[in-house]
């Protein structure tokens, strides 16, 4: 009997998505982990924090070639995860993007709950942590003091307009979200002035077009120039200090500032699940890959065992080994038999190969 | 080998001897050269491995293309010899090299 046959997968009950696994991280390692899951019937949701898979394949290095993958002599960082989805896309495996998981919790009945910042709800019987180097977020601008004003007058994204109504606005950067919050901020700020050490901007054309209109109108500040310090009070900001490209220091009266100067990752929530931790790594046994906590695997980058390297190779095998543990767990006392993709009739009918 | 010598921003500096076709940043983490972190690894993909280049030497080593330019964007009080030191190849021409580190990275 096939454990698909006895096992419903992805039932939906009051706003609960309940899975066999939830792989925490949409990277590489995260999606190879769907296949050999899927090779021992167990359906996976994944989480990511960026909005498409891939982890930092995507978002730091889409373009550059990587040369130790197995049977590919080159491969393009992006070219490889899209194989990648094509190898797990018969497993059905379901994507939760732009959010990040936060809290993970063992359920009286076995199994975890697992939340996100999004209020996303899983029921799963095994959790995969597969988070690379961890959460990727806003990078925090090395202004001294910048800590202070964070969350009352410094923002590193936009979660309600109202907050900057009537504001002036200081808005850092030259990318797309610099300018899309200079836009749709100008028509509900008191004044909003844009920021960027250079008259070249990276984001699309017509957004640089209309800013540039903006500010031939008087509509906008625009200031060529690097920030040096903040003054305010309570966590209340009042000025930026900025040195501009001509070498003259000047203050911009400011009581909100977005700074946009990337993205970086952050170990995040992970910490406060209750796992040992060395050095924002999880160790795990190299049997299993299995941490301090029975049922929570980690795989990738984010684990750490004596001899460990982080390659995406290593993860590959790590995730092979997972899933036989993983499938003890979600299906007990069933015989695991050993089996090759190139002579299964069986696994050869789940690929939807024979 | 080619030479280059690296200047903290307090003023420390380390010589070290790089091999034609590496990077500057590779010799940085080689040699432990404080100041570096090249967190992405030399993808230019951060800016924490930003130095400023000697005003002589600028010439020589040329100007930033428009992908480590966009990520210079990223870092901490860029100049106008700012380069990511990553996307530094070492040639002989470059032999006795002055790189200083900024006083943090981003």
């Amino acid at each position: 009997m096939r454990m698909s046959e006895t096992i419903a997968p992805d039932v939906i009950t009051a706003d609960v998505i309940t899975t066999d696994v939830l792989v925490i991280g949409a990277g590489p390692v995260g999606i190879f982990a769907v296949f050999e899951l899927g090779l021992l019937d167990m359906r996976c949701h994944l989480v990511d924090i960026l909005d498409r898979p891939g982890g930092q394949c995507a978002e730091l290095y889409p373009e550059k070639p990587i040369y130790d993958i197995p049977g590919y002599p080159v491969v393009g960082a992006q070219e490889l995860v899209e194989k990648l989805m094509e190898q797990a896309r018969p497993f059905s495996p379901v994507f939760h993007y732009s959010q990040m998981v936060e809290t993970v919790a063992r359920l009286p009945e076995g199994g975890f709950a697992v939340t996100t910042d999004l209020g996303t709800l899983f029921h799963a019987k095994v959790v995969v942590i597969a988070a690379g180097g961890g959460s990727f977020q806003p990078k925090r601008p090395p202004v001294p003091g910048i800590e202070a004003y964070e969350g009352t007058s410094v923002f590193y994204a936009v979660r309600r307009m109202e907050a900057f109504r009537d504001q002036d606005v200081l808005i850092v950067g030259g990318g797309d979200s610099a300018l899309d919050w200079t836009l749709n901020l100008q028509p509900i700020a008191r004044r909003v002035t844009l920021m960027h050490r250079r008259d070249e901007f990276r984001a699309a054309p017509h957004s640089v077009e209309q800013m540039r209109h903006l500010v031939a109108e008087g509509r906008l500040d625009l200031v060529l120039g690097q920030v040096t310090g903040l003054s305010g009070a309570d966590g209340h900001l009042s000025g930026v200090h900025v040195k501009l490209n001509d070498g003259s220091a000047r203050t911009i009266q400011a009581t909100r500032m977005l700074p946009f100067f990337g993205l970086t990752m952050k170990l995040g929530p992970i910490a406060d699940w209750g796992l040992n931790l060395h050095e924002n790594l999880i160790p795990v046994d190299t049997e299993k890959f299995e941490t301090s906590e029975p049922g929570i695997f980690a795989v990738g980058d984010i684990n750490t065992y004596p001899g460990k390297l982080k390659l995406i190779l290593s993860g590959f095998h790590e995730v092979a080994l997972m899933a036989q543990a993983a499938k003890r767990i979600v299906a007990p006392g069933q015989r695991i038999v050993f089996q090759y993709t190139t002579s299964s009739t069986s696994l050869q009918k789940k690929l939807g190969v024979s | 080998m080619p030479k280059i010598t690296f200047i903290s921003a307090a003023g420390a500096e380390q010589t070290v001897e790089a091999e034609i076709g590496s990077t500057v940043m590779e010799n940085a983490i080689r040699n432990m050269v404080p100041g570096i972190e090249a967190e992405c690894g030399g993808a230019c993909a951060c800016a924490t491995c930003h130095v400023y280049v000697d005003e002589a030497w600028y010439a020589k080593v040329g100007a930033p293309e428009p992908m480590e330019e966009d990520m210079l964007d990223f870092a901490y009080d860029v100049r106008p010899t700012s380069r990511l030191s990553c996307q530094i190849k070492v040639t002989a021409a470059l032999d006795g090299l002055v790189v200083r580190t900024p006083e943090r990275q981003a």
